[in-house]
C-alpha cells in the first residue's frame, strides 16, 4: 500500500473533528479581531459582546443560565475546580464518592487529594457490575455526614455506559452533598437540561463535540460555594484568571449551537449506524462480545471485546486501512494492566486486552461502517491464526509465565 | 502511538515463520493471556547440529510479535550454543530498537528460546525458581537481577520495561531497589542508582531524620573543621530551614555554602525537591 488511504475516523470519544461552520466563525477572532474582551475601547468591547452570545449558546445547550458558566482551558481543568473548590468550601469534610471507572481526570486526582490538600482524604470509589452499571442503593449507601462532594461522569468514554444522574444527584441534594459530574462524552449526545437537575458542577470539554482542543466549561449551579483554582484577574467574575480564550470560547458556542440542532441526528442516524456497526462486528467475528450494558449507552460509542488478540496489534492493523480507534488494552496505554474500566467491570482477561472502542459522529457514513465491517473481521483472523490461545492448547509455565495478573 | 521502527512494522505486518513445527524438536512457552503477551517457539534441529526450521505463535502487541518473528529469523542456521548466546538486546538490535517500555518483549522471545533449548536439551529451566518479586506478573528476583546485569539497568522503571515486574499493583517497588541496590553494590559498583519516585512520598518525619542523618554523617564533620555548624531548624513540605552556626553565622561565604553544599547534599541524598534556607 503506497498511498495513505482515506482517513475513517471512528474515535471521535478521544476527540472530534472542528466543525467547519466553527472553523469559519472562529477565524475573524484569530486576526482582524484580535481585540481584549476586558478592554474599555469598542474594539475589544466588540469582542466581549462576541464572547456574551456564546456563552448564551452554550448554556442553551445544557439549559442554564449564562452566568452559571465559567470558562476553563479543558475538561480536566473544569474536573479538578469542582472538585478542590468543594473540599475548600467545606475544609471539615474528608469524604468524596466517585467510581471506579471514572476518566482519569477524576480518578487520578482523588487518589492524589492528600498530596494536594495536605489533609487526609477517604474516597469512596464506586464498583460497577460486569455491564459496567452502578448500584444505586450503594451509592446512598456510601453518602456520608462528611462526604464534601460526590463525582460521577454522566457516561463513561470507554463504554458510553450511561449513569442514573438526576437520580444520584437529588440523593446528594437530600444529604446536602454536592454533586459535581464529568458531561464531557454526554454534553451534545443526549438530552441535558440544567434547569431541572440538582447537579451544582458540570465539566464540558470544547473538543469532544466539534470544537477546538484547549477550551473546556464548568458549570457552576447558582448559590453554589465556590473557591476559584487559577486566581489572577477579574475575568469570568473572579472565579477563573486569564485572558478568555476567545476564538475557542466563540467556536465552542457555534459548535454547541450546532449540537442543540443536530441532537436528534446523533439519537436517530449515528445510533443507526453504530447498531449497524455492532452487529455486523459481532455477527461477523466469532468469540467476540459488546462491552457494557446494551441499551444504557451513548448512541455514538460501541466497545467490543475480540478473544485471544490483543488490541494494540488490532490497531495497527486497523491503522493501514486508514480506521482510527482506541483499545483498552494494557499495551496501548504503555502500562501493563488492561484498561481501569475493563478490569473494573470484571471482563475476563481473555476479552480485555482485546477490546477495541468505536466512536462515531455524525460525520460518518453508512459506507465508513460497511468498509469497517468489511475489514475488521479479516484482521482477528490473521491475528488469531498467529495466536497460540486459539485453537491450541498453550501450557505456558516457565519464566515470567506464572502470571498471576492483577487484572483478572 | 508508539515510535515502532521501520523494521518493527514489517515483521509486525508481514511477520516471518507464524506457525507451530509438528513434530519439534525443541518447544517453549513463556507467557501468558493474563499478562498480555505470550510466545510458543518451536524449532526442528538439521542433521548438521544447527537449527533448520523455527515458527512461532504469539499473543500480543506489535512489538511482542515483531520480536517473534526476528527472533525466529536470528536462530535459523545456528548450533545451539550459538543460539544460546543471543540476549534480548541482539533482539531490539535486530529490529532496530524497540521503545523502552516494550523492552519486556524482547525479552520474552529471550526466555522462549531458552526454553525450547532447555526443552531439547531435557533440562529444566534454572529461571522458574528464586523468589516471586512480583506477583502481579509472577517475576522472579532471579529474572531481575538477570535483566539488570544484562541490559545495565538503572532504575526501577527500567526494572518494568524490561521485566514487567512492578508494573501492575507498584507494592513490589521496594523490594525492586532492593535488588537493584544488591546487585550494583556486586556489580560494578561505581553506577549512580536512581532513586525511584513513583508512588512514593516521605513523610515530614522520615525527611526529618534523613536530614538529621546526612547533616551529621557528611554536613557537620565538612562544617567543623572551618569552625562552624549548622542546625536544622525546621521543616514545611519541601523548605527546609536551618541555621549556620560558629564561623558560618559571620561567613560571607555562608549564602554559597547553604546553597552549593548543604542544599546539594540533602538533594542528592535526601529528596530532589528540597530547598534550603537559612533561619532569619
Amino acid at each position: 500500500m503506497s498511498e495513505t488511504p482515506p482517513v475513517v475516523y471512528m474515535d471521535n470519544n478521544a476527540t472530534t473533528k472542528v466543525a467547519p461552520e466553527v472553523v469559519a466563525e472562529m477565524l475573524p477572532y484569530f486576526s482582524e479581531l484580535y481585540g481584549n474582551p476586558s478592554s474599555m475601547h469598542s474594539f475589544g468591547g466588540q469582542v466581549g459582546r462576541t464572547l456574551a452570545t456564546a456563552r448564551e449558546k452554550i448554556a442553551a445547550l445544557i439549559g442554564a443560565r449564562p452566568d452559571e458558566l465559567l470558562f476553563t482551558s479543558c475538561g480536566t481543568e473544569s474536573d479538578s475546580t469542582a472538585i478542590l473548590s468543594a473540599l475548600q468550601s467545606f475544609p471539615e469534610k474528608r469524604h468524596i464518592v466517585t467510581t471506579r471507572v471514572e476518566h482519569p481526570a477524576v480518578k487520578n486526582l482523588c487518589e492524589h487529594l492528600d498530596r494536594l490538600t495536605g489533609h487526609k482524604h477517604r474516597v469512596t470509589q464506586l464498583p460497577v457490575d460486569r455491564q459496567g452499571m452502578l448500584d444505586l442503593a450503594q451509592y446512598e449507601e456510601a453518602l456520608a455526614d462528611d462526604t464534601a462532594i460526590v463525582s460521577i461522569m454522566w457516561a463513561n468514554n470507554e463504554t458510553g455506559v450511561i449513569f442514573p444522574i438526576a437520580e444520584m444527584a437529588a440523593l446528594a441534594k437530600k444529604r446536602g452533598i454536592l454533586f459535581h459530574t464529568d458531561a464531557v462524552q454526554a454534553v451534545g449526545k443526549v438530552p441535558i437540561n440544567m434547569a431541572e437537575s440538582g447537579v451544582d458542577f458540570l465539566s464540558i470539554s470544547g473538543h469532544k463535540l466539534h470544537a477546538p482542543k484547549g477550551i473546556g466549561v464548568l458549570y457552576v449551579r447558582k448559590g453554589t460555594p465556590f473557591v476559584p483554582m487559577i486566581i489572577g484577574g477579574h475575568q469570568e467574575r473572579g472565579r477563573r484568571g486569564g485572558t478568555e480564550n476567545v476564538a475557542a470560547i466563540i467556536g465552542l458556542g457555534k459548535a454547541c449551537e450546532l449540537a442543540a440542532s443536530r441532537l436528534e441526528e446523533e439519537n436517530s442516524r449515528v445510533r443507526a449506524l453504530r447498531d449497524r456497526l455492532e452487529q455486523g462486528l459481532l455477527a461477523a467475528v466469532p468469540s467476540s462480545m459488546l462491552n457494557g450494558h446494551p441499551e444504557q449507552r451513548l448512541p455514538n460509542t460501541t466497545n467490543i471485546s475480540f478473544e485471544y488478540v490483543e488490541g494494540e496489534a488490532i490497531l495497527l492493523h486497523l491503522d493501514r486501512y486508514g480506521i482510527c480507534a482506541s483499545s483498552g488494552s494494557a499495551c496501548t496505554s504503555g502500562s501493563l494492566e488492561p484498561s481501569h474500566v475493563m478490569r473494573a467491570m470484571g471482563v475476563p482477561f481473555t476479552a480485555a486486552h482485546g477490546s477495541v472502542r468505536l466512536s462515531l459522529s455524525v460525520y460518518n457514513s453508512e459506507a465508513e461502517v460497511d468498509f469497517v465491517v468489511e475489514k475488521l473481521p479479516g484482521i482477528i483472523a490473521k491475528l488469531r491464526e498467529m495466536s497460540p490461545f486459539w485453537q491450541t492448547a498453550h501450557k505456558g509455565a516457565t519464566g515470567g509465565a506464572s502470571c498471576k495478573c492483577a487484572c483478572s | 502511538m508508539w515510535d515502532y521502527t521501520d523494521k518493527v512494522r514489517d515483521h509486525f505486518m508481514n511477520p516471518r515463520n507464524v506457525g507451530e513445527i509438528e513434530d519439534a524438536d525443541g518447544v517453549g512457552e513463556v507467557g501468558s493471556l493474563a499478562c498480555g503477551d505470550a510466545l510458543k517457539l518451536t524449532f526442528k534441529m538439521g542433521p548438521d547440529g544447527r537449527i533448520a526450521d523455527a515458527k512461532f505463535k504469539t499473543f500480543g502487541c506489535a512489538s511482542a510479535i515483531a520480536s517473534s518473528s526476528a527472533l525466529t529469523e536470528m536462530i535459523k542456521g545456528l548450533n545451539l550454543d550459538e543460539a544460546a548466546k543471543i540476549t534480548n538486546e541482539d533482539i531490539a538490535e535486530f529490529l532496530g530498537g524497540l521503545p523502552k517500555e516494550k523492552m519486556h518483549c524482547s525479552v520474552m522471545g529471550r526466555e522462549a528460546l531458552e526454553a525450547a533449548i532447555a526443552n531439547y536439551r531435557g533440562i529444566p529451566l534454572p529461571l522458574a525458581e528464586g523468589e516471586v518479586v512480583c506477583e502481579c506478573f509472577g517475576v522472579t528476583d532471579l529474572e531481575v537481577r538477570r535483566a539488570i546485569k544484562e541490559s545495565n539497568l538503572k532504575s526501577v522503571e527500567e526494572i518494568t520495561n524490561f521485566t514487567k515486574a512492578g508494573g501492575g499493583c507498584g507494592k513490589c517497588h521496594d523490594r525492586l531497589a532492593e535488588i537493584l541496590r544488591e546487585e550494583q553494590q556486586t556489580g560494578a559498583g561505581t553506577q549512580q542508582i536512581i532513586p525511584d519516585q513513583r508512588g512514593k512520598r516521605l513523610t515530614n518525619i522520615q525527611k526529618i531524620k534523613l536530614i538529621e542523618e546526612v547533616l551529621e554523617r557528611e554536613v557537620r564533620p565538612a562544617l567543623r573543621k572551618d569552625g562552624g555548624d549548622i542546625e536544622l531548624i525546621d521543616l514545611d513540605g519541601d523548605f527546609v530551614t536551618v541555621s549556620l552556626r560558629g564561623a558560618c553565622g559571620t561567613c560571607k561565604k555562608s549564602q554559597t555554602t547553604l546553597k552549593e553544599y548543604v542544599e546539594k547534599k540533602l538533594r542528592e541524598q535526601v529528596l530532589e525537591t528540597l530547598v534550603v534556607e537559612e533561619a532569619k
